[in-house]
């Protein structure tokens, strides 16, 4: 069984690490990631942008854009997708495409800061 | 990370809303102040033995009003205070309706009016600068004081006096109304800019020193746009100060002289910092609704993208240029688009539009230097002579002089105005 394991923390927290502190971090994470790639255990890891790049469609009908990320807790976070856009336009023409697909629910498209696409876990 | 660390940067990360909420209930910013560092100290006890609460701010804000109203009882018992008697009894609060207030509603009037009490415009830009970055970010006065190169007692004078304007101008604290709200947000926004062209002006040796100040302004941005997140001119500050950081570690040689854009190691640039950069100008567009900081940030980002100085579109920025003047009037811009447009229609074409200048910026350093360098393109070498003369005793800072020196240096060196192009910063 593949598993997600998505990561949420306090954004102005981790904003205010300093450079040094932040790399420290990444530091520790590689050594562990580096564990199950070796294993061959490890799909894509992303680290995204701050929600201040993120932007919201809401999928109604017609489609409702809004600045900043998805913030409603009634919903549950169901999948994700990672796609290559060249800019903010294109991404919301795939999420309006998916989103006439399957109408309902929304979908936060939210800028990837780095990304290592990983081994091919089976 | 260590428990100290942690504990450092939660509390630095909390300090705004904290201070704001505390300012809200005590309506005096000593006292307010004063309440947070009483909660700071309680935290870092606190916290490492029972781990660290669940919502930090929320905390700091309890146990500083908490601590804050035990010692205005204490003062009493030594001396009535008749006056403060309904004032006290009236934030003795039952917890329900603390944690109402706490609920976040005021989250967002809290921030801004701290950072607009700061950028009052009673108050000069170095005061409102240095008011901002003690009470806002929480830096020392120490670090403050060598942030701008003077003395830690002169520092420390500049806030005191800061503070005692900002009780004179006596600013609401009643929820700001939509009009007065965008009228905070602009000018808390101009103050932050201003914290950053602090940092990013610098150079030589003070460029390490000042850059922190770089930094703190991106910091106190994104707290800004986080709360009003569909602003696009917030997105357009952002996104400007994230493009010109992105440079950072490209704009200064191993002696700490300025390296030109064109003349920069593109490879040294954060790409990391450009790709949100990007990502907030294609947010702020969709809304369609310009403004000066969008127009800059969209400038920055025809820089940012050419991977090579030929590959820049001159064309495009010029015609930014040309909006930012209909926008914002000023000869600075005007003189900046001479640069674009010397590289699109050429130096005559730049000269003459930056000659009817002249009166306005006589004492430019930037001025002088562009004239200098047009002149030496058309070959009107002792021109070119008189203005880079001028410019070099203009200078702000020993890399700008340098860099006119070196400009000098070639024009005496060979008097032929072939393949000389002019840079801009």
């Amino acid at each position: 069984m593949l598993y997600a394991i998505l990561c949420y923390h306090d954004e102005d927290f981790v904003g205010s690490w300093s450079k040094e502190q932040d790399a420290a971090v990444m530091d520790n994470l590689r050594l562990v990631q580096d564990k199950l790639v070796k294993q061959g255990r490890l799909g894509p890891v992303a680290r995204l942008l701050p929600t201040t790049a993120a932007t919201t469609l809401r999928k109604e009908n017609p489609p409702l854009v809004l600045d900043g990320p998805y913030a409603e807790t009634k919903e549950q976070l169901l999948g994700f997708y990672i796609v290559d856009c060249k800019n903010l336009d294109e991404a919301l023409d795939v999420a309006r495409d998916l989103g006439a697909a399957n109408p309902g629910g929304a979908y936060e498209i939210r800028p990837v800061g780095v990304f290592t696409p990983g081994g091919a876990p089976k | 990370m260590t428990d100290s660390a942690w504990i450092d940067a939660a509390l630095t990360s909390a300090r705004p809303q904290a201070v704001g909420a505390l300012l809200r209930y005590f309506r005096d910013l000593d006292v307010a102040e004063e309440a947070f560092q009483n909660a700071c100290l309680r935290a870092l006890k606190s916290w490492p033995q029972n781990g660290p609460p669940r919502d930090p701010a929320s905390w700091l804000i309890m146990v500083g009003r908490n601590a804050a109203i035990d010692e205005v009882r204490r003062n009493r018992r030594h001396e009535p205070l008749p006056e403060d008697d309904h004032a006290i009894s009236d934030l003795g609060d039952t917890e329900e309706k603390l944690a109402e207030r706490l609920d976040g509603s005021h989250y967002r009037d809290d921030i801004l009016r701290l950072l607009f009490i700061c950028c009052h415009p009673d108050l000069p830009p170095t005061q409102q600068i240095a008011l901002a970055l003690r009470i806002v970010s929480g830096l020392s006065v120490k670090q403050i004081a060598r942030a701008f190169l003077v003395s830690e007692a002169a520092m420390e004078q500049r806030i005191t006096r800061a503070k005692a304007r900002v009780v004179e101008a006596n600013v609401p604290f009643e929820t700001p109304g939509a009009a007065e709200r965008s009228e905070r947000l602009a000018a808390v926004a101009a103050m932050i800019y201003l914290i950053f062209n602090e940092g990013y002006s610098a150079s030589g040796d003070t460029a390490e020193t000042r850059k922190p100040l770089c930094e703190e302004a991106i910091r106190l941005a994104r707290l800004l746009l986080r709360l009003f997140q569909g602003e696009p001119e917030i997105m357009g500050l952002m996104a400007l100060l994230l493009l010109q950081h992105a440079r950072a570690a490209a704009r200064f040689d191993a002696h700490g002289q300025l390296v030109l854009l064109d003349d920069q190691d593109r490879s040294l640039w954060n790409q990391k910092l450009i790709a949100e950069g990007l990502a907030l100008i294609d947010k702020a567009m969709r809304h369609r609704q310009s403004g000066p900081y969008q127009i800059q940030a969209a400038i920055a980002a025809l820089h940012s993208r050419a991977e090579k100085p030929e590959d820049t579109d001159w064309k495009q920025i010029d015609l930014l240029y040309g909006a930012l003047e209909v926008m914002q009037p000023s000869p600075v811009v005007t003189l900046n688009r001479a640069v674009a447009v010397s590289k699109v229609r050429g130096a005559e074409a730049a000269l003459q539009m930056i000659d009817p200048l002249a009166a306005r910026l006589s004492n430019y350093f930037h001025f002088f230097g562009v004239r200098g360098a047009l002149l030496m393109q058309l070959g009107r070498s002792e021109e070119a002579r008189v203005a880079f003369d001028r410019a070099i005793a203009l200078a702000n800072t020993s890399a700008e002089a340098a860099h006119i020196r070196m400009h000098l240096d070639r024009l005496i060196r060979d008097s032929s105005p072939s393949g000389e192009k002019i840079s801009k910063k």
